[in-house]
This record gives C-alpha cells, structure tokens and sequence, in this order.
C-alpha cells in the first residue's frame, strides 16, 4: 500500500505534474517547449509563457526509475564516453531519441513479462510462497513487469502507420520523465558545471534547435564582484533579446516581476521547509527534500511551487505539534548528506541508515537553491552561486552553517563518479568538518545516475564505520559532560 | 647550428624543465607556473619574469595529490599538484590557475589551499561568452586581475608598452611554431614525432624570445633541405597532450609522421595570434581570447552547427594525412563530450581514425601499440 503523504507533498507532486502536463499539452498544440538546466534564470523563460523541462530533474527520475543504466549505455553507443556525467550521458541519449520501453511481441503485441522482476508473492498470512519446482520465492504477478529494452522514437517515426507502430509508440515506459517533449530550445547555464556547456551544445547539435547560453565563471572569492554581475546583467539582457527572436513576443516586465516574486516566495517557503530539519528529533528525512527538490527546480517561478511549500510548512507545523515524523524509524544519529543522491540506489542508500538509526537532516541543496533576491544585480550574484561555481571558503561555510543549525553528529560524503566539480574539493571541506565542527566524516564512492558506479558492501562499511565514529563522539561527550 | 644540436638542445629544454627552472633562479629571475589553459602568459613576460606552463609530467606518480583528489581526475591536474606537493616546484615565485574545465574548477581551489602561503595563486576565471563588448570587458576585468597579481609578484607595474612588446614578441613564437609545424610534415624523415614533441613542449619552459630566435634557426635550417619523400604514412594528432617519448617513439617504430595536429598542449596553443593594432594591450588579449575557435573546451554559439569536427576533418585533408590519431586524455570531459561529433565529421569526410585512451601514469604502452600499428597498416 501507497505511504500516505501530507497535504503539503500532494501538492507539491501535484505542481510537478502539472508543469510536465503542461509540457506534453503545448508541444501537441505546436507550441514552443524548451529544456534547461537546473539552475538557468527560470525568471525569464517565465516571462515568456515558455514551457520548460530540466534534464537533470528527467536524469534523476529515470535513474531512480532504474533505467539509468539503459539510457547510459545508450548514450555510451552514440560514442559518449561511460566517464561523462551520467544525467549527461541519459539526457543525450533521450535527446538523440532513444527511450526505455516494455519489450513486446511483434507478432501479438503483448508485453513479454520479466520472470525475474516483481515483489515475492505473499499467502493470507502474510508469508511469502516457495515455488516448490525451484525453491525459490514465487513471484506476484501483479507487481511483475515487462523487459526493458531500447526503442528509438525516429525509428518509430519511420514506421509506416499500423497497429505495431501504436504499440511501439505505446510500449515507452509510462512515467513522465520518459515522455517528456523533445525541445525546440535549450536554455543553458553553466554555474551548476562546465559539462553543461557541452551537453548543451550536443543536444543543440542533435536537435538543430538554439542555444541560449548563460556564462557563470567559476568564483574564488566568497563576494561576487560588480565585474561578474555586469558580466551576467549584459547575458541577462543578451538571452532576453534571443528569447524575443525565439518567440515573436516582447519581453514582459509584469511577468518577469511575477516570476521573480514567485521565485524569491518559493526560495523562502524551501528554506523554511529545510529549517524544519534543525528540529530534534526531525520531522522528517533529508531524503524527502530529496524528493521535493523537482519543485524547486522545475517550478519555482511559479506561484503553486510557493503555495505548495507553504502547505507543507503547515505541515511540519503540525507534525512538531503532535511529536510525529515521516522517517520510520528512531533518530539516533543525524548527519549530513554530501551530494547528490545515488538515485537508482536510494534502498539500498538508506537501508544501513535505517538500520543505525541515522537520519539526514541536512543536505546541501537547502542553501544551494534557497537564494532570495531583491533586483537584477540582486538576481545575477544569486544565479552566481549554485553548488559547483563558489569557492572553498564558500562551499564550507554553506555546509558547516546547515550542520550547526541542524545539529549533525558526522557527515557522510558522495564522491560522486559523475559529477567532478562537486567532489573536487570534497577531500579538503572534509578535514575541514571535522576540524571546525569535531564531526566525523565517512566518504563512499558512488554515482548520481549509473548504478554501476555504486558498491554496495563499500557503502555499508563506511556508514558502520562512521556509526561507530559518532558513537564515540557521543560516548566521549557524555563522558565529559559526568 | 646544425639541426641535430638545434635539435638536442629543445631536447634538453623540453625533458628538464627542473634544470629550466633552477637556471631562471639562479640568474635572479621570478618564475610563474602556468597551468592550463588560455592564460594571458604575455603579461608574465610583460613584467618581466618567466612564465613555465605546467601540463604534468610523464615522470612521476600521484601520491600525495590522493589527499585532495578522488581518482577521477585527469592526470594533468593530478600530478601538476603533486609536483606542487612533492617540491618540484618550490622555485616558483607565483602559480595561475585558469578555471576553463570542470577538474580545473575544484582543482583551483585546491592548488591554493595545498600550497598555502609558500607560492601566490593568482586565479583566472576565463568568460565562454567571450565575443560581445561584455564578454570581452569581463575576459579584460580578468586579466587585469591576473596583472595585478603579477605587479605584486614583481614588484613592480606593468605598462602598457610593455604588454604590446610581449604580444609582439609572442605572435613572432606563435607564427614561428607554426611554421615549424608545416616544416616538420615536409620533413618528417628528420623531424621524427619525438623530435616534434620536443620542440614544441620546449616553447613552455622559455623564454619565448629566446625560444623563438631558436626555433627560427632551426626553421631556417629545416627549410634548406629537400621536402622529403615519404613513404610511409602521415596522420593528423588530437587531443589535450601526447608529449610521452615512449609513446611517440611506437609512431616511429611504425614510420607514421606528424602532418599537424589538434593538440591543446601543440597547435591549439598557438593557433590564434593577439592583434597589434589594438592600442590597450589587456584589450588585444581578451581579443585574442575571443577568437579561440574551434575549441572544445570553449562555446560555440553556432553549436546546432558541427564547426569543430568539420575544422579538424579538413585539417586532415589539407595536411595531406590519412588519418587521425585522437589520444584521448582519461577523465577528460570535454575531449569526450565531443568525440561523437568528431567522428562523425571524421567518418563523413572518409578520414580514418583510432582513439587511443591515455593518461601520465601510463608506462606500458602494449596496446597503443597494437593499435597503432594496425592503424598504419590500414593507412599504408
């Protein structure tokens, strides 16, 4: 049975449905629909009355969809190296139009069942049925699934119209980040990485679509200088003009002061969501905001983005009343999640947490997307501030900030295969924890979308070992403390 | 000088970038490491000090670079900070970091951080929209910081004039190698891969006027002998670096020459000059900057257009190679982003191609050079 969730993540589901419907719906009435990067100025493709995806939002759902590894491999076979960022590698490979899908017959186009896939079929009693030819657990055959395997949309295009066609059309998996709109732009910037620039450049080049392009340079100093905000002002003013040319339409200033007033109500309302962390015990998983953070990218220059974060603040409100939280289990531990999360992973990334007791109750994406603004300089050093484009000093005090508000007792670290700006500093902010916060900190090798880059037992270890680190902490504290 | 010492001498530069460093010292010069890639190296020379790019080094291995870096990071990075680590580089007076790749981002950082207060880190965050009055102002705010660090470095201000002088004396280098470039595809039987490498890696540890009066001797040189007659094959090279003797010698061994190249730490490095009728000299090199093409590490607002693949297809045809020989510079995002669109490029022109995956810490080269060598009996 379904969890039951609160009000407040109804709705924020909801408002990521919403903008993905969306989507669908003006691409089939032939409107514009445009792809962007996480951390693009959503303010002024707002302005416009644009439809937009986010491939890295699509690269995390179809990675914990479980077919990262497919959409990989796809795009490994175009010729893109398996080192390349895997939300990189899946969003090309969806770009170049290849999609997972339900193998079927040809013959009697009916799905052809994966004997393997599916949950162990359970008696009235509860306990699990052993087929009694293998030994093995007898599957249930209401949660088995067909075979996945590789479809090409130009392939099906192709085909002339018949039933088959249908059902190859048919057979893409069903969720929405597998049936997103191909793009008829791309709005880039690149504060997030520098992959960016050339992912970008690729899907323009597979699509023949423009490029808007939104140039961050990498910052070394805390302050973001007037020169680098004239510099991002002009490329604000320079995307405008393209997204004039793009669309026809002159740029709405009433929208865009909208848009921004949404972002900035969005920004506040995710912060406030994130601070219900620095409760003890949480009221809920690092791991939800997790979840919600397809809001925040996709939606918040919209007003239901606001709204929803809102009701679930009212939520957490509650929760803190009655005592309650979303996490099953007791806190014993809470610690810091560095990085992005191994998405077709996140069982077996939790499972050892669960079993310790210990709940993430900071992540650093509550700074890393939390940013308020007042104007448009305002908004540019904003924008100039995402994960990957600020210095050490930075990088450390965002983190050392959420682990003192939110009270962590150790911080376990991504060192993520895909993404090379996030953990190239990550062994110095490490040192730097424990000795500014007398936390210990475990690292574990890992991948955001390529489960092959994920080692299970390695993980298991190093979350034992830093429980044990925490025990001792906690063991010398109470000590201290007689 | 005849061509053989011309030769041994960029040999010598080229392998003992150490003996570089310690003779710049001992004669009373400030010397700045330059990493890669694009730095404005002309305000070093401008202030008077010696700027000595760092591409890493086939020599050593990483060990204590572990402590700042997980595997993933190209060997480049990785072993310019362990030579920054281990020593080696204690002589130099100054570091800039450029920021262009996404290893370079998180390695400015730790470049700084590792090296404390022993060598001043000067940063340089290049803009990739470079070519409107904007970017060009930012590219000009940026360097204009790098000057200022190098003022503080020597000691002294930077002028103007000084900044022209340099851009003058560093397109003579530039116009002098490639020169040489073209030399050495006609005389590929006496400019061997090896030889080639040498030359052009000695252009980074100095001076560059002192370089380029050498260099020009060896043109000379190179140019009273008969274009040779080649009978084996010749390819065009690409990717960051292959600067590895070892590896260089396997082209020898299976009489493959160099037309030119795609090489970052080669061609690319001196493919675009700085204009001289651009009276601010900050300016004429934030020009320069502006028109890098072709580039992968850098925009390209005609992307929906395959420019960079088609450039290096052609400079194949034009070089009169048969082929092209990508090495491919492990955990190198940007060679690999665009390796797709290069083969296409490469297949659509009907150039044969083979990607050899390398990295600095390599020393067994067994299949490059069963590659290799089934490349040069595909092309012969």
């Amino acid at each position: 049975m379904a969890k039951e969730v609160s009000p407040g993540v109804k709705a924020l589901r909801k408002v990521v449905d919403d903008v993905h419907a969306d989507a669908r719906k003006a691409k089939a009435e032939g409107k514009l629909v445009g792809w962007s990067s996480s951390k693009f100025p959503c303010e002024l493709a707002e302005a416009f009355d644009l439809n937009v995806m986010y491939p890295e939002n699509q690269a995390a759902g179809i990675a914990a969809n479980r077919d990262g590894e497919i959409m990989c491999q796809a795009a490994e076979d175009l010729g893109f190296d398996n080192d390349i960022c895997g939300y990189a590698r899946i969003s090309l490979a969806y770009a170049a139009g290849k999609r997972a899908a339900r193998k079927f017959d040809p013959e009697t186009l009916e799905y052809i069942i994966d004997p393997n896939s599916g949950k162990p079929l359970k008696d009235e009693n509860g306990q699990v049925v052993i087929d009694e030819a293998t030994g093995k657990p007898k599957k249930d055959p209401k949660t088995q699934s067909p075979y996945t395997v590789l479809v090409d949309i130009h392939e099906i295009e192709a085909m002339p119209d018949s039933p088959l066609k249908d059902k190859y059309w048919e057979s893409i998996k069903p969720y929405r980040q597998m049936r997103i709109p191909q793009p008829d732009f791309v709005l880039c910037c690149n504060n997030i990485c520098n992959c960016m620039t050339k992912w970008y450049e690729n899907i323009a080049r597979m699509c023949n679509i423009p490029l808007i392009m939104i140039d961050i340079p990498y910052n070394n100093t805390v302050e973001v200088h007037d020169s680098n905000v004239a510099y991002v002002r002009a490329q604000f003013d320079n995307a405008i003009h393209q997204l004039e040319e793009l669309t026809g339409k002159k740029f709405d200033e009433e929208k865009f002061n909208r848009a921004c007033a949404n972002a900035n109500r969005t920004a506040s309302a995710w912060l406030r969501v994130c601070d219900y962390l620095q409760y003890k015990p949480a009221p809920y998983s690092g791991f939800d905001l997790f979840n919600h953070m397809a809001d925040i990218v996709t939606a918040r220059g919209k007003v239901e983005a606001a709204e929803a974060f809102e009701l679930l603040e009212k939520d957490l409100e509650q929760a803190i009343k009655e005592g309650t939280t979303t996490t099953p289990f007791p806190e014993k531990y809470r610690v810091m999640f560095e990085g992005i999360p191994c998405w077709p992973k996140l069982p077996n990334l939790f499972k050892p947490l669960k079993q310790n007791g210990v709940n993430v109750t900071a992540v650093v994406y509550a700074p890393a997307f939390g940013f308020v603004y007042d104007d448009l300089d305002g908004m540019a050093r904003a924008y100039y501030k995402a994960p990957n484009s600020v210095c050490i000093e930075q990088g450390v005090d965002w983190r050392e900030g959420i682990c003192r508000d939110n009270k962590v007792d150790g911080v376990l670290v991504h060192y993520n295969r895909s993404c090379k700006p996030w953990s190239g500093y990550m062994a110095e902010m490490q040192r730097r924890f424990t000795a500014d916060l007398g936390v210990p900190c475990a690292g574990f090798d890992g991948d955001q979308a390529d489960p092959r880059n994920f080692n299970e037992a390695q993980y298991d270890t190093r979350v034992q070992g830093l429980v044990e680190a925490m025990e001792q902490n906690a063991k010398n504290k109470a000590a201290k403390e007689g | 000088m005849s061509i053989e010492v011309l030769m041994k001498e960029f040999q010598d530069v080229a392998y003992n970038p150490g003996k570089q460093l310690a003779d710049f010292k001992a004669q009373g010069k400030k010397v700045i490491g330059v990493l890669p890639y694009y730095a404005p190296e002309e305000l070093v020379y401008a202030a008077g000090m010696v700027p000595m790019g760092i591409w890493g080094t086939n020599k050593k291995t990483i060990v204590r670079a572990k402590e700042y870096c997980a595997t993933f990071y190209c060997t480049i990075a990785q072993l310019a900070l362990e030579m920054l680590l281990d020593g080696t580089m204690d002589g130099l007076d100054g570091l800039i970091t450029p920021t262009i790749c996404d290893t370079l981002r998180p390695m400015s950082q730790n470049f700084r951080v590792a090296i404390g207060e022993k060598i001043p880190c000067i940063f340089l965050a290049h803009p990739q929209n470079r070519f409107a009055d904007w970017g060009i102002q930012f590219c000009m705010d940026q360097y204009n910081d790098v000057k200022a660090g190098l003022e503080k470095i020597a000691g002294h201000e930077i002028s103007n004039e000084a900044i022209l002088d340099a851009i003058k004396v560093y397109n003579k280098s530039r116009a002098a190698r490639r020169e040489f470039v073209k030399l050495a595809s006609d005389h590929c039987d006496v400019v061997t891969p090896t030889l080639r490498s040498a030359v052009l890696k000695a252009s980074f540890f100095m001076l560059k006027d002192a370089y380029t009066e050498k260099l020009t001797a060896l043109n000379e040189e190179l140019k009273k002998l008969p274009v040779c007659d080649w009978k084996g094959v010749k390819v065009v090279t690409s990717g960051i670096i292959c600067d590895n003797p070892a590896l260089l010698q396997i082209f020898e061994e299976n009489n493959i020459a160099i037309a030119a190249d795609d090489v970052a730490h080669e061609s690319r490095a001196f493919r675009t000059d700085a204009p001289e009728d651009e009276a601010d000299g900050i300016k004429a090199l934030a020009l320069q900057f502006k028109a890098q093409d072709y580039e992968v590490l850098l925009y390209d607002p005609q992307s929906n257009q395959n420019r960079r693949g088609e450039f290096v297809a052609n400079l194949v045809k034009e070089s009169g190679a048969q082929g092209l020989v990508l090495f491919m510079q492990q955990f190198c995002d940007p060679e690999e982003m665009e390796y797709p669109y290069l083969k296409k490029a490469l297949d659509a022109a009907g150039v044969p191609h083979i990607k050899l995956g390398i990295d600095q810490q390599m020393r067994d080269f067994g299949q490059a050079r069963t590659a290799i060598q089934a490349f040069a009996d595909v092309l012969g």
